[in-house]
Parts: structure tokens; C-alpha cells; sequence
């Protein structure tokens, strides 16, 4: 039942995810937040198999916390979503794999651009202008083809994000209430409220 | 050297206590340098013990074959099922409140099980799902928070013990494990409850419940929850909404146990009869009960002579 969208735009990246954390058909939270900061300039958005999802995140950050220690340099969109989706990979050929969907949104600070990748837990990857997942894909893909321009500036991106969210919350049966939205830019990392 | 060489021989006392062990299936060597650690034994043994799971190639099918009483009610186990649970954090501590009955299918097992698990005088666990698994698993975490408490001179905090069963669960993930839990308790952070279940799911939250009458209890809950509830207050509602879930789940009822929790530690409040709360109420004047509480009210609405007339 999650829903998650990201956007890039000029020289940023947008994600965005539902915040409620649900069983059955009773929503326990209304607050989790579903995007991790894994660095300075990268964001995830994780969903899917209660449990899992949690488990691979925190994962996920240690290890690229780590790389961040270990090395002078922090690694750079392309490669944490490289090694991400390898992970990914793995695990679905183990005995019991995550099954975790997943947005990244960066901001590559040596080349000035931002970078989304759309990642699932059968470890497809593809870098894409916009991305979401969940239910709200069926309705936010056609209307993003539409409105997205990836030299929006950041209000425009908002008001598209504003326009998934809207059109989700008026055709979805079992919308969402809230959600949380991040952007990444050369600036880093910052939440924002819708 | 000589210590060394007795570790891998064949025959004097050391192998003879090895063979021992073996033969007892004991734990692992614990060896004299973990005794020594400052750090503990947290990093030094081998983390979880482990079951034996049937040697199948899909246990949990196995599991549910012989435990799924939907699809077959003639299965030779029935695990019981079925449960109201509730805790919520106000500004007063942490109420928890249960009710007491366990179910086999349609069968009423027993109206007098204790769903509350006291961890130790600050932590409680609840319990829902496979009431096996909730007892042995939270009866497993109280005796890791008292070594913890035992290594690190410092009680666990409410967040850690959560963790530490999620973590647990989570390795048995897909084996069948059944269990929605929270986790209660106060720390230095203050009051705090963690939703965890079987699914691997934990969740910080100040209010929640668990269990097939859960949506009933939430009704009552969500529509009379604040922040600033006097103690009493709030005592009342965990009372009245496990009511409200043992009058409508069939799965729910017999008794309501209520504990809160301060920062000295929790308390037990008291056991409460649901039929009692249904009739007398737990002052014995008001009963919970819609007739009882909307008695000789009415929405008949007869016009001034008509209500003359009848009078």
C-alpha cells in the first residue's frame, strides 16, 4: 500500500513518500518516515514487505557510512546505486531475499547534476526523470509524462509533486493522509513541508 | 602451552568435560578472556541460540499444514489465536490494558491468561498471535535485559529491548512465528512503547493496539485520546476501550487486566469482569453497557397532546 514518487528537476531531486505504516487494514503510524539520508547527497525511498524493508535500509545506510569512513571521498550516485542494486541481486538469489522497492535520488556534486534511479526488489535498476512506486504509479506515471520538465525549478517541481499527491487522493480507493518530501540539491540534503 | 594442548587432546578432564557437553548439547564454551571483558559478552558469543526447524525443505508450509484451521478444521494443532491489547503513552506514564481470553478456533481455551508479560519492574511486553511464541520469546528478553543490565551496569533502555526482539524475530522470519507485541516500559527518555511483530515490523509510536478486536478498541481509543489525560482519565479509557473490544470480537473478553506505568516502574491497576463493566461499570453505579448507558432515553419524539395524553 505505500506510495512513493521522486521528480529531478534543475539541478535537483525530489523524493517523496506516504508516512503511514500499515497491517491489515489498520494504519499503526502516521508519521514513519520511508526515506532515508544515506549521505550528504543521497536519498532512498524504501518499500514493500513489512520488516524487510526497515532491515535493508538501516543496512544500506551502514555500509555506505562506512564506505564514507574508510575513504576521502564520499561514492557518488552512480556507484552507491550500483552496489545498492548488486545487494539487491544477491538477495533475491539467497534463501530468503529482501523484498524491498526502492527510489535513490542524488546530487553528483562533481559533474553538477542530479541522478534518480527506480529500482525494484528484483533488482532492476533504471535511471529515469521521474519515478514512482507503489499504487500511485498507476496514477502518477501518465500525469508525470504530461507535466514533468526536467528544468523545473524547484516550485514547479513541488507543484507537480502536488499534483501526483492530489490525483492519487482522488482516485486511489486507499489513498495515503500525508507524506514526507525531501530534496536533494548542491546544497545537500533538506526536508520540506508540502 | 600446556593450555593450549589441552584443548585438542583426546583424553584427561578438559576432553572429558568437552565430550560431556557434547553429549549434554550445552552451550558453547564460554571462554575465561569473555569473564574479563569490560565490553561485555555481547561481542564475544555466538548471538541467538538457535531451534531446529523440521528438517523439510519448506518449513513453514509444513507448519501451516498442520496448523491452518481455516483451510482445514480438522488440523491437528490449533494454535490459539485472538486477543484485544492496548497501550497508549500520555503525559502521565504509559497505560497498558489486555483482556484475559485465549481461543482455539471456536473453542474458548481459557478466560484467565495473562497477556501482560512483566519483563522486569520497568518493561512489560503484551501479547497477541501465537500465544506460545509471545510467552517464550518475551520471557527470552527479560533474561537478556537483566544480563544486559548485569554487563553495562545500566538498565536497558525501552528502545533496545524492542530492537533486540525485532532483530530476533526477524531471523525467524517466514518460519511461522506468530506475534504482535508492545513494548513498554520507561528509561531515561521517558515513557515509550514499540510496536513489534512477527513480520519483523517495529514501530515507536504513543498509541496503539493489537489484536483481532483491535479495530473495536481503537474506536473508543482514538476518539478519547489526548496528551493531557489525568491519570484516572486515562486509566478509564484503556478500561473502556478493551471493554469495547471484548463486547463486539467474539475472540475477545472474560476479564480486562490494566497496569500503568510511572517512572518508578509499572503498577498493576486491577482485573476487571467485562460482564461486570458491562452492567455495574467499574464504580458499580455506571455500566459500559449501550442499553445500560442510554437507559430510559428515548428518540420517540410525539407531539405536546400525544405526550399530554400518555402522561
Amino acid at each position: 500500500m505505500d506510495v512513493s514518487f521522486a521528480i529531478t528537476g534543475k539541478g535537483y531531486v525530489i523524493v517523496a513518500a506516504d508516512t503511514t505504516a500499515a497491517r491489515s487494514i489498520v494504519k499503526m503510524k502516521t508519521d514513519e518516515d520511508k526515506i532515508k539520508v544515506l549521505s550528504p547527497h543521497l536519498l532512498m525511498a524504501y518499500s514493500g514487505e513489512p520488516g524487510d524493508t526497515v532491515q535493508f535500509a538501516e543496512f544500506v545506510e551502514r555500509n555506505i557510512r562506512l564506505y564514507h569512513i574508510r575513504n576521502p571521498h564520499g561514492l557518488r550516485p552512480q556507484s552507491a546505486a550500483s552496489w545498492i542494486r548488486r545487494t539487491l541481486a544477491d538477495s533475491l538469489r539467497s534463501r530468503r531475499p529482501y523484498s524491498v522497492n526502492l527510489l535513490l535520488g542524488g546530487y553528483d556534486t562533481s559533474e553538477h547534476a542530479p541522478h534518480l534511479y527506480w529500482m525494484d526488489y528484483l533488482g532492476t535498476m533504471v535511471e529515469v526523470p521521474f519515478a514512482a512506486h507503489g499504487y500511485g504509479a498507476y496514477f502518477a506515471l501518465g500525469l508525470l509524462d504530461r507535466y514533468h520538465d526536467p528544468e523545473g525549478s524547484l516550485e514547479d517541481g513541488l507543484a507537480t509533486l502536488r499534483r501526483c499527491i492530489d490525483e492519487v487522493a482522488k482516485r486511489l480507493v486507499v489513498a495515503p493522509g500525508q507524506y514526507k518530501v525531501k530534496v536533494v540539491d548542491k546544497d545537500g540534503v533538506r526536508e520540506i513541508a508540502l | 602451552m600446556h593450555a593450549f594442548a589441552e584443548r585438542f587432546s583426546t583424553n584427561g578432564a578438559a576432553a572429558e568435560l568437552r565430550r560431556a557437553k557434547e553429549i549434554l548439547g550445552e552451550d558453547d564454551d564460554v571462554s575465561d578472556v569473555m569473564w574479563g571483558s569490560s565490553g561485555g559478552f555481547g561481542s564475544l558469543v555466538n548471538g541467538v541460540p538457535k531451534f531446529a526447524v523440521p528438517s523439510v525443505p519448506d518449513p513453514t508450509s509444513f507448519l501451516r499444514m498442520h496448523t491452518d484451521d481455516h483451510a482445514d478444521p480438522s488440523c491437528r494443532i490449533k494454535i490459539k489465536h485472538g486477543t484485544t491489547t492496548l497501550a497508549f503513552r500520555f503525559k502521565g506514564g504509559v497505560i497498558v490494558a489486555v483482556d484475559s481470553r485465549a481461543t482455539a478456533g471456536s473453542y474458548v481455551a481459557s478466560g484467565t491468561v495473562k497477556k501482560v508479560i512483566e519483563i522486569n519492574p520497568y518493561l512489560l511486553g503484551t501479547m497477541a498471535g501465537g500465544a506460545a511464541d509471545c510467552q517464550y520469546w518475551e520471557t527470552y528478553l527479560g533474561i537478556q535485559c537483566r544480563l544486559h543490565e548485569l554487563r553495562n551496569r545500566e538498565r536497558i533502555s525501552v528502545a533496545a529491548a524492542s530492537k533486540y526482539l525485532s532483530n530476533l524475530v526477524y531471523s525467524y522470519k517466514g518460519m511461522g512465528l506468530s506475534m504482535g507485541t508492545m513494548i513498554c516500559g520507561w528509561d531515561k527518555t521517558g515513557p515509550a512503547i514499540f510496536y513489534v511483530d512477527s513480520d519483523g515490523t517495529r514501530l515507536k509510536g504513543d498509541l496503539f493496539s493489537v489484536g483481532s478486536g483491535s479495530t473495536f478498541a481503537y474506536g473508543v481509543l482514538d476518539q478519547g485520546y489526548r496528551w493531557d489525560l489525568t491519570d484516572e482519565e486515562a486509566q478509564e479509557l484503556g478500561r473502556r476501550s478493551i471493554y469495547a473490544a471484548g463486547h463486539r470480537d467474539a475472540f475477545s473478553g472474560n476479564t480486562i487486566n490494566l497496569y500503568h506505568v510511572k517512572e518508578d516502574g509499572w503498577k498493576f491497576i486491577g482485573n476487571y469482569d467485562i460482564s461486570e463493566m458491562h452492567y455495574n461499570g467499574p464504580g458499580g453505579a455506571d455500566g459500559y453497557g449501550y442499553d445500560v448507558r442510554v437507559q430510559g432515553r428515548t428518540s420517540a419524539n410525539p407531539p405536546p397532546e400525544a405526550a399530554a395524553a400518555q402522561a
